[in-house]
């Protein structure tokens, strides 16, 4: 088993939180895995990703090559699209659909969601409303992992026990509405497979 | 097939610091700059550091910490120092003595290399620098040899009794991977050196060491020939031989290098012979290393140029930047399909000053007071406030090293440029801008510094800032006249009033500081 995943967004989205989820949730199921990180000024609200690798054999490189990657998971649909390159062919892309507009000239969002609509395999949805009817805002990167669960080959138990792990330090309406909305954007996923394939 | 139960996942960084502690050092000394940072602040949250009182306070600069990790070494106990490239140029003295006089307890010098220059001005590779100093060095390939290679490089450097350098680079510093611990060691006892002559660099003493250093060099050959860490893959295909250093030696393998020999190279200094044994065998070499063609070059000079060897120089690789997977399977003429393409309307998104930042408040009020000045130059230094350079502020007109700011304005203004104008952060300041203030204040030179104090070391994550409660102490200390040394709190309400103190700083004929204070907004999150 092998999965590559580039998880992209805008500093201050959460994407390490995600990363640190799988990461706990794959050294779980006994997994390799290998995964580099955005640190320093590039965080401040810049475009951030991560190249987030899991297998059941060693992980060579900590990047991930082009053309390799399964799964594209933006917080923010241009940003989703910055990382096509390392989309492999069959790859599947999920993204929230709401831009974080803080660069002059965001480009118009209609032809960003057509670029990802255009995509044979793509999870496109309003990630925000979802975190927001759960009450926290915060709770996006959650919402996108939950949505994006259905294609990491990670159990559902095993992530969410991950979630409870990662939040454990606040209190545990925190972790309740992190698992609220991860099961959620999961069901979301699951129904609206068979449309966007 | 599945991985050990008492694995860890850890950044490069982590594996690391905790490979420093279980090899018993007593002290980590460092000051924060990204990649660098994350290896002390590992030390820092650590139990087990706490419990054994392992020293792990920040220092003010790179310099700083490499003679206080000198001095614990001096004392027979081991000590990590930890810096990116960058500050091995402020650590540069002490470090390149620190070879002439070696060690007593065991002295690792950690350097995080940054190519691509993702949060850095350049792209310098610290191999040159052990080089340059005549130590070995070392450089792991992934987080677990990272963690193994501590203990290797603490117990050499006290066989040795020289400093031993770690090079990493950005890629292995934040990437994660599973790590296995080994066992920890007992730290050592006080035992500092018997013979004075040592440490004391009088030149006679220096020649010293100097010849012993020099006299060492084959034995530091013969080390590296016969490290586990620097290993060679036979190999049918003989067209070409391949050398990879580090990290490379993982893009190497992502794309296999298939039926070639290869020499994966993590201890230095060169293994002349294993890498001569190569280039005899094969018909062409190719090169593949993170940062400079370090070995590339060497080798075009140790081994002629009767076959080709391939890498950097000859644009089989990038000359720049970091590498990937993907420019090594091009430099193997391998196939690839290509990639889809980044549409044209992805637009890019740099970094920002955060919402509510002070800096943006000070850089409204600076441009203001500049609107009369237009002839005048900000120079500035290296923190979050580098991005005041871009739209919509573009308030900055330099940035080239820590400290640059102050003494850039003096010799400008020295020039006859005026307004000339300094913006450095409060840890900037106390790291390497205090003794450029000096002069200025010494020749009473026409300047303006502003000191942006958001009361922390922002950029790298809110690291304690040496300068807080005392900036104002270090200025008059230094001799800034007391009227010439002001106060504002940079916020949207006291604009009017900021521009005129600015103005009033400005008309002055000799050394102001202004000192715009509000914390940082990232310190109340962090709470």
């Amino acid at each position: 088993m092998k999965c590559d995943i580039v998880l992209a967004g805008v500093g201050g989205q959460g994407i390490l939180s995600i990363a640190a989820v799988l990461g706990r949730a794959a050294l779980e199921q006994g997994l390799h895995i290998k995964q580099a990180e955005v640190h320093g000024m590039a965080q401040r609200g810049g475009a951030v990703q991560s190249h987030f690798r899991m297998s059941s054999d060693a992980v060579a490189s900590d990047v991930i090559p082009l053309n390799q990657a399964d799964l594209i998971l933006s917080m923010e649909p241009m940003e989703a699209l910055r990382y096509l390159p390392w989309l492999k062919e069959e790859g599947w892309v999920v993204s929230n659909n709401q831009p974080v507009d803080n660069i002059a000239a965001y480009p118009e969002l209609a032809s960003i969601h057509a670029a990802l609509q255009a995509l044979p395999h793509h999870v496109l949805f309003d990630g925000v409303s979802v975190a927001t009817e759960h009450g926290s805002a915060r709770a996006l990167n959650m919402v996108m992992l939950g949505a994006a669960s259905p294609f990491v080959p990670l159990a559902v138990e095993v992530l969410e026990q991950s979630i409870r792990t990662q939040f454990a330090h606040k209190d545990a309406k925190v972790v309740q509405t992190n698992l609220d909305v991860f099961r959620a954007a999961r069901s979301l996923a699951l129904q609206n497979m068979p449309q966007t394939t | 097939m599945t991985i050990k139960q008492n694995k860890q996942l850890m950044l490069g960084d982590e594996a690391i610091a905790q490979g420093a502690l279980d090899a018993g050092i007593s002290g980590v000394y460092a000051y924060p700059g990204t990649p660098s940072t994350e290896i002390t602040e590992y030390i820092q949250a650590s139990a087990d550091a706490a419990k054994r009182g392992v020293h792990r306070e920040w220092s003010s600069n790179e310099k700083t910490a490499m003679e206080s990790a000198l001095g614990m070494a001096y004392a027979g106990r081991r000590a990590l120092v930890c810096m990116k490239h960058v500050g091995l140029n402020v650590a540069a003295d002490a470090f390149i003595n620190a070879a002439i006089t070696g060690v007593q307890g065991g002295l690792v010098v950690v350097v995080a290399d940054d190519p691509s220059m993702h949060s850095s001005q350049n792209e310098q590779d610290s191999r040159y620098y052990a080089d340059f100093a005549g130590i070995p060095f070392f450089e792991p390939r992934h987080q677990q040899e990272a963690y193994d290679m501590m203990a290797s490089a603490f117990d050499l450097s006290e066989r040795c009794r020289l400093p031993v350098l770690m090079r990493i680079t950005t890629r292995l510093a934040h990437s994660r991977a599973d790590v296995a611990r080994g066992e920890a060691r007992p730290e050592n006892p006080l035992n500092p050196p018997k013979d004075h002559r040592q440490f004391t660099l009088l030149p006679a003493n220096a020649r010293r060491n100097y010849q012993a250093l020099l006299d060492r060099q084959a034995e530091l050959f013969a080390f590296s020939e016969a490290s586990p860490f620097n290993t060679s893959e036979p190999g049918t295909d003989t067209s070409l031989g391949i050398i990879a250093t580090g990290l490379a030696g993982n893009y190497l393998d992502e794309v296999s290098a298939g039926n070639h020999p290869v020499v994966y190279i993590r201890q230095y200094p060169l293994p002349v012979a294993m890498v001569t044994f190569l280039y005899e065998e094969c018909d062409e070499l190719l090169v593949i290393e993170e940062g400079a063609p370090f070995i590339e070059k060497k080798l075009v000079g140790l081994l002629g140029e009767h076959k080709p060897v391939h890498g950097r120089c000859t644009g089989a690789l990038p000359r720049t930047g970091e590498l990937t997977p993907d420019l090594v399977r091009a430099a193997m003429r391998k196939k690839s399909e290509p990639p889809r393409t980044i549409l044209d309307i992805v637009r890019p998104r740099p970094p920002q000053l955060c919402k509510g930042c002070p800096h943006i408040d000070t850089y409204l009020f600076l441009n203001a007071a500049l609107e009369e000045h237009l002839e005048g130059r900000v120079f500035s230094d290296i923190g979050c406030y580098t991005l005041g350079a871009l739209p919509p502020f573009e308030s900055i007109h330099t940035c080239v090293d820590m400290g640059a700011s102050i003494t850039m304005a003096k010799g400008a203004s020295d020039a006859g440029l005026r307004p000339a104008l300094a913006v450095i952060g409060d840890s900037t300041f106390t790291h390497s801008g205090m003794t450029g203030l000096l002069d200025a204040v010494h020749e009473k030179t026409n300047c303006t510094i502003l000191i942006l104090d958001n009361d922390t070391t922002g950029m790298t994550g809110q690291q304690v800032s040496m300068a807080t409660g005392r900036l104002e102490q270090i200025c008059l200390g230094l001799g800034v006249a007391e009227e010439h040394l002001r106060i504002v709190v940079p916020l949207k309400k006291n604009h009017e009033e900021n521009v005129a103190v600015l103005q009033e700083e400005i008309a002055y004929s000799g050394v102001s500081v202004i000192i715009a204070r509000r914390a940082c907004v990232q310190i109340k999150r962090r709470v």
